[in-house]
């Protein structure tokens, strides 16, 4: 490559370079800075504490729960609201009727400001006078304390998200469906394929870069989609719903702890990290780029 | 030559407007809302009123959600550099507001003797929670105590004297057991009582204590008690409400939509605060009483509520302005509306000397409740560190609740929690 290409090339990634470091990888350091010193109390320097952060860390019960429920959270969110989200598009891209309308539908949820929505669901799981409990009223069946039960409190947050995102994600695998070759379902048709053979050897294999790029930003969502968390339960009862992203706010902006937050930070980046790791990975193998 | 010294004046008078417009100090203010209802609205019409008032200063007030978005708000604005005069707050934020070094004490701002009387024309009880050694920094705004709010219909309903509401704790029991109501299935359609466990479940808690003889911290803000034997014994009644008595749902009960839930007539008693009392009296549509919390030993309730703060980045121009601002919004004509258009406490006895209040209490005694329980009130738990010895008290409480640990453990573990956090202090 010559010198002048070489420039070029530069020059062109410069911008994106610039909006990087300055809003992800510099904060990123000094996060990691910010981490090391204990909070400063009024007046004072801040004092340095070597890894003092990270060892009340460990010792930090309330931690370990957010970090086990964030993990069931993505868990119970993610395959779900993907699965949701291919079955629904492959609804609305056949040829039914009002499908423009179903697909409305659908992308409803997405475009409602999560906050919103969390204050209407509050009464959707309301013990004595919430939707769900007349449900399951007409049922014939008990009625359920959703966000106050810790046993029932996280599957709550749970179901609510799905609703949220698989929406979101529907766009993905429909745009994906469209853009399809016709070609291959005629050739399919041809040999006599089954519809589930045709699903399974084809539509599924051909969305699989739609998939990854979902599943990458399903698992990302359930470590920072929290907003929720503020109207429903606060991270309660006794923890029970607590995420780390917003154990994270509770500890900059409640307890003003700054130094613990950036601890945390950090613990979450590095998990996102290898968990982004894992997946292209484990599933770049299994991917047919066109 | 009459008419050019004429002009002349006109001229003078025109570029004095010019300088008074110029020289307008800007104030700028948030504040929280925590019960919910269009007090946002209230608020600006106080705020109209001022600045019509006094065509020098300019407010800016500025709606920030509950106290906690309040808090991070106004100190983040002040971090990033964007002007903030005077805030609202949580009373109980007042050692980590001073442990941040960002507000001023009052006591540095009054300067005549008027002013100095001022600082001491509130109920010395909402002032608790205002003060610190002595010092004021906080001055009470947004104040209430918690109440209970009963469902007279129910009480009929259940063969009971509607007049007369469970003065104490065994009463509370019996009674919320005749008032509890099941269907055909045994399920409950109407409980007794509900007392709110999510949102400031400490606070509840306070009021338990305090009614058993107890408080959770003292006045220093560097010390909890939160394994005394008598509240120990606080939180086992709540507990018990639900678990062994059966006239309160097992479980957390959401802060949020507990006031739906008593106009909903799904529970005959509800404790919360006065300052939601304006909100059910325009929604009820039933016969409804106030009354004070029942007492076990004595009656009691923490105060609780918002509290105006200066902040130290400020100019003295702003620092008159902003004084002026808080002298209007507690004045007693002002906290007498403000009392009337939400169930606020009237901040001071003057308030309720004032015509307006006198005959809304006349109209409806109820109003009176919050006030008169100010003689058995404590001060809100506030101490430094104050958002992580919160939780955890509150998830101590929370977790006792749903049965997952036994009070006098739960509290245990954290009163020694709190002891080392508070052991720098």
């Amino acid at each position: 490559m010559n010198q002048r290409t070489w420039l070029h090339a530069w020059l062109m990634l410069l911008p994106a370079l610039v909006m990087l470091l300055a809003f992800t990888h510099i904060p990123a350091l000094s996060t990691l800075w910010h981490s090391l010193y204990l909070p400063a109390r009024s007046g004072e320097q801040a004092e340095f504490a070597g890894l003092d952060n990270y060892r009340m860390l460990l010792d930090d019960e309330v931690f370990w729960q957010a970090l086990s429920n964030n993990l069931w959270y993505a868990l119970g969110t993610v395959p779900t609201s993907m699965v949701l989200a291919l079955v629904m598009a492959l609804w609305v891209n056949s040829r039914i009727r009002g499908r423009t309308a179903l697909r409305l539908a659908y992308f409803t949820p997405t475009m409602l400001p999560m906050i919103a929505v969390a204050n209407i669901w509050l009464f959707f799981y309301s013990p004595e006078i919430g939707l769900f409990n007349q449900l399951l009223g007409s049922l014939g069946l008990d009625s359920i304390n959703w966000l106050g039960d810790p046993d029932w409190a996280l599957p709550s947050l749970m179901l609510m998200t799905i609703w949220k995102e698989a929406g979101f994600f529907m766009i993905f695998y429909l745009a994906a469906l469209q853009g399809l070759n016709p070609d291959l379902y005629a050739a399919a048709a041809l040999e006599g394929a089954s519809p589930w053979y045709r699903f399974r050897r084809l539509t599924l294999p051909l969305l699989m870069p739609t998939s990854l790029f979902v599943l990458v930003n399903a698992v990302l969502n359930a470590f920072k989609l929290v907003d929720h968390l503020f109207i429903l339960t606060k991270g309660g009862p006794n923890n029970a719903t607590n995420l780390l992203l917003y154990y994270i706010y509770e500890n900059a902006f409640a307890f003003f702890d700054s130094n613990y937050a950036a601890t945390l930070t950090l613990v979450l980046l590095v998990l996102l990290i290898l968990l982004a790791l894992l997946q292209f990975t484990l599933l770049e193998r299994r991917i047919h780029y066109r | 030559m009459l008419s050019r010294t004429k002009r002349l004046l006109a001229a003078g008078l025109a570029s004095l407007v010019a300088i008074a417009a110029q020289a307008k100090t800007e104030l700028t203010m948030y504040y929280p809302v925590s019960v919910g209802g269009p007090l946002t609205q209230v608020v600006d019409g106080m705020i109209e009123q001022f600045e019509q008032q006094n065509p020098e200063i300019e407010v800016n007030a500025i709606y920030a959600g509950n106290y906690n978005d309040a808090r991070v708000k106004a100190l983040a604005a002040l971090k990033s550099g964007q002007p903030a005069q005077l805030s609202v707050m949580f009373s109980i934020d007042v050692h980590e507001l001073m442990d941040q070094d960002a507000i001023i004490p009052f006591d540095e701002l009054v300067e005549t003797d008027e002013e100095r009387q001022w600082l001491n024309s509130f109920y010395p009880a909402l002032m608790e929670n205002g003060k610190v050694d002595g010092v004021t920094y906080g001055i009470p705004f947004q104040r209430s105590t918690i109440v209970m709010y009963y469902n007279k219909d129910a009480f009929r309903e259940a063969g009971l004297d509607p007049e007369r509401p469970p003065q104490n704790w065994d009463e509370l029991v019996e009674m919320g057991q005749k008032l509890v109501k099941t269907d055909a299935r045994g399920q409950v359609e109407r409980w007794g009582v509900m007392i709110p466990s999510t949102g400031y479940p400490y606070w509840m808690f306070g009021a338990l204590a305090k009614q058993n003889g107890e408080v959770l911290m003292n006045s220093a803000g560097n010390q909890t008690w939160f394994n005394k034997p008598g509240v120990v014994e606080a939180l086992e009644y709540w507990r018990d409400l639900g678990s062994r008595y059966g006239v309160m749902p097992e479980g957390t009960i959401e802060w949020g939509t507990l006031r739906q839930n008593f106009l909903e007539q799904k529970t005959a008693i509800m404790w919360h605060s006065t300052g939601s009392l304006t909100a059910v009296k325009r929604n009820a549509d039933f016969d409804f009483g106030v009354a004070m919390l029942p007492a076990r030993k004595n009656f009691g309730s923490p105060t609780g509520g918002g509290n105006f703060y200066i902040f130290k980045q400020s100019t003295p121009e702003e620092r008159r302005a902003a004084l002026k601002l808080v002298r209007f919004m507690t004045s007693p004509e002002q906290a007498a509306h403000w009392s009337i258009e939400t169930g606020y406490i009237g901040v001071s006895p003057a308030a309720y000397e004032t015509e307006a209040l006198s005959r809304y209490i006349k109209e409806f005694p109820q109003a009176a409740v919050a006030r008169d329980q100010l003689k058995y009130a404590t001060a809100e738990l506030a101490t430094h560190q104050a958002g992580r010895i919160r939780k955890l008290l509150d998830d101590a409480i929370q977790s006792v609740l749903n049965g997952q640990a036994e009070p006098e453990a739960a509290l245990n573990a954290a009163q020694k929690q709190a002891e080392r956090i508070l052991s720098r202090y």
